[in-house]
């Protein structure tokens, strides 16, 4: 009798929980096709993993994911971000790899009283007087890893640096970061086309104007045609090349030999030394068998952090509570402890990363100095929000 | 000065034997057989998956090519008798609609087998070094060599186009497909020989650039678009128009991206300049196309068919 009324009881409770409890809906953009595809899977299994190591709990609730193929497109992306909001009612869109889309998405999105959670893009156009109290970014604002890499090249007295970056607003936003703290002669500037796979021309004019060094920003598959094209060029042993989110896990496995000793900065290593990070990174080579990326790591941050502010708002139904949650930080980051400034970006270190090769074979990046402790955006200041 | 304008001159000149190749088989196609390929693009990335999967295989640059050719020219010929045969007596918008079907099976069919990644190999052992082609202005190797190899090409369509059996049949079935036909020439045999040599042209492209840059699929749809201003410059079915325009978009394209953004950083401010110049860089072959188009509506050398 009493193991009835117990059945009873269970089925009852099964029933009554997801009728009563309130659901977290949380959508991720990403790309998944195209060239820059493979960017997005590496996003899309970091955020699996992290939903792996909440329990697929956001918060301890019941939650569900809806995913998203941006295809790299702005339209694309907004019509996205307008299905998550109006037909499956998400309480944050989140992933979004690309400037222009971030910006495509941040009005509509932010507007209609949904959280835009940013894993990587971080366009100076939504850090500044266009903040917004929906909007949250878990990733950095695109000046400040050139600006680190600008210092740096200012600090080691390097001169005559080249400069190249894709024309859209991430690359002009990339070189203005650079040149924020390096003060030396520019040797050249160029702006190639976004998504451009031959740059043999800029590399005859770079070697032209004999510079003593390069900067480049071209993310993804541009990065990695550029720095193998750089080297048949014989380029790589007479002109060093810098770069910020160039030689990273995603282009390295296709890279190999070719980038090893080219230096970049970062906010995140895979050797960065933190218990979350050892945790991740031993996760993910565990269950996907390759090295994470920084978008990687990123994409994991974000679980973490949606998940955390969920735990301490108490719940998704006040909204107000659960921004105050998302501004105080401290959530387990795979970057250590994290504050926001008051336009919603992290105030964080930059490090400076070497391309090695590892004791097992694989290609990877390894931190072998920190340009910038807590270091904020520039853009902080025009942003009028205060809490 | 001088001397960049002579390097960039050589990579002018290499883009644009490399739009050559491809602009060579569609001109033909849609000159002679007058069918719109718009899957031209596709035949590209074929030759480019197909040569870097057969290059590991046999380890072997030159053997890899070798195979990769006759298997991109089997890949036309398959496409040409399965699907296009049937598209002759169709009006171009049934062309359009159908080769781009032929765009999307072809690009998913890749994801299938290739995986949506994409494929990266190095230049050829024996090719990676440099040439001086001046004092002071040393050459990749690998990108001479594709020069040479499109000249080749071209040298080679003339011949055959001009001096032999082949190309009167070719020059006979343009001007006049049912006279030719009731003379006795096998017109289905010859464009599917027609198609086959285009594909292998176009598919010998991709497999120069598969070294250069990554292979991927939809790699051949910017091409396309080039390669179908390479044609209405150079007046459709003219293979001589198609080599001279497709040398004059590359020279265009990659000067104008070259030296256009600096002459406006000497005309007006740094940042207007670095706003407007990659914008209007990329115009310029358009531009082009528009302005030889207002002077000869036909293209440089309109073909005398049809």
């Amino acid at each position: 009798m009493n193991k009835k009324i117990l059945g009873v009881l269970i089925v009852f409770g099964l029933m009554g929980s997801p009728l009563y409890a309130e659901k977290v809906k949380v959508g991720f953009m990403t790309t998944l096709s195209g060239p820059a595809g493979i960017i997005g899977k590496q996003m899309k299994h970091a955020f699996q993993l992290g939903l792996d190591h909440i329990g697929n709990a956001f918060g301890g609730m019941e939650s569900s994911v809806i995913y998203g193929d941006d295809q790299r497109k702005p339209d694309v992306a907004k019509q996205l971000a307008d299905k998550m909001v109006k037909k499956h009612q998400v309480h944050f869109v989140t992933g979004v790899i690309w400037s222009n889309l971030l910006v495509a998405i941040h009005g509509p999105v932010t507007r209609s009283n949904t959280f835009l959670v940013s894993a990587n893009a971080g366009p100076s156009t939504v850090a500044g007087k266009r903040c917004s109290e929906n909007f949250f970014n878990v990733s950095w604002q695109n000046d400040q890893t050139p600006e680190a890499m600008g210092k740096y090249l200012q600090d080691n007295g390097i001169n005559n640096v080249y400069l190249m970056a894709p024309n859209y607003q991430a690359g002009k936003d990339m070189l203005a970061g650079v040149q924020r703290y390096y003060k030396r002669k520019i040797s050249g500037k160029v702006f190639t086309k976004l998504g451009q796979k031959d740059f043999q021309a800029e590399i005859s004019t770079l070697r032209a104007s004999n510079p003593g060094a390069v900067f480049v920003f071209q993310p993804g598959g541009m990065g990695i045609n550029f720095v193998k094209q750089y080297n048949q060029a014989g380029l790589m042993g007479s002109v060093p090349l810098y770069t910020a989110f160039t030689v990273d896990a995603v282009s390295l496995p296709a890279l190999k030999g070719s980038a090893v000793g080219v230096l970049g900065t970062q906010t995140w290593s895979p050797d960065l030394d933190n218990p979350v990070n050892r945790r991740f990174v031993r996760d993910f080579r565990k269950k996907y068998g390759y090295i994470p990326s920084f978008y990687a790591a990123q994409s994991y941050d974000l679980v973490r952090f949606i998940d955390h502010a969920i735990r301490v708002a108490g719940g998704i139904s006040d909204r107000d509570a659960l921004r105050d949650a998302m501004r105080l930080g401290g959530y387990p980051s795979t970057r250590g402890n994290l504050r926001f400034n008051n336009n919603h970006f992290p105030i964080q270190n930059f490090y400076l990363r070497e391309a090695v090769k590892d004791s097992d074979g694989s290609y990877t990046t390894k931190i072998i100095d920190t340009v910038f402790t807590d270091h904020g955006d520039n853009y902080a200041k025009d942003c009028r929000m205060k809490w | 000065m001088g001397l960049l304008l002579i390097e960039q001159a050589f990579n002018g000149l290499q883009f644009g034997v490399m739009l050559f190749l491809i602009a060579a088989g569609l001109t033909l196609v849609f000159g002679i057989m007058d069918l719109v390929n718009l899957s031209h693009g596709s035949l590209v990335m074929v030759g480019a998956y197909l040569a870097t999967t057969l290059i590991e295989w046999t380890g072997s640059f030159l053997l890899g090519i070798l195979f990769a050719l006759p298997a991109t020219f089997l890949v036309g010929v398959v496409v040409e008798v399965l699907v296009l045969r049937t598209l002759y007596e169709r009006d171009h918008l049934d062309q359009v609609l159908a080769t781009f079907g032929l765009i999307l099976f072809f690009n998913e069919v890749i994801r299938i087998v290739w995986g949506p990644a994409s494929l990266y190999s190095g230049l050829p052992e024996g090719l990676s070094g440099h040439v001086e082609i001046l004092p002071g202005v040393p050459y990749p190797t690998f990108r001479l060599m594709i020069i040479l190899a499109g000249l080749l090409v071209a040298v080679l369509i003339y011949v055959i186009v001009a001096k032999t059996r082949l190309g009167m049949l070719i020059r006979a079935g343009a001007s006049n497909r049912e006279m030719a036909g009731a003379l006795g020439v096998n017109i289905r045999m010859l464009f599917t020989l027609v198609f086959g040599l285009g594909a292998s042209f176009a598919g010998l492209a991709g497999m120069m650039l598969g070294p250069l840059t990554s292979v991927e699929p939809g790699m051949g749809e910017p091409l396309l678009i080039l390669a179908f201003v390479v044609i209405i410059i150079g007046g459709i079915g003219s293979i001589r128009g198609a080599f001279i325009a497709s040398i004059l978009v590359g020279l265009v394209d990659t000067l104008g991206r070259v030296f256009l953004p600096m002459l406006l950083r000497s005309m007006v401010a740094d940042s207007t300049a670095d706003g407007v110049g990659p914008a209007l860089a990329s115009m310029l072959i358009y531009i082009l196309m528009a302005g030889i188009l207002v002077i000869r509506p036909r293209g440089l050398f309109p073909a005398r068919t049809g």
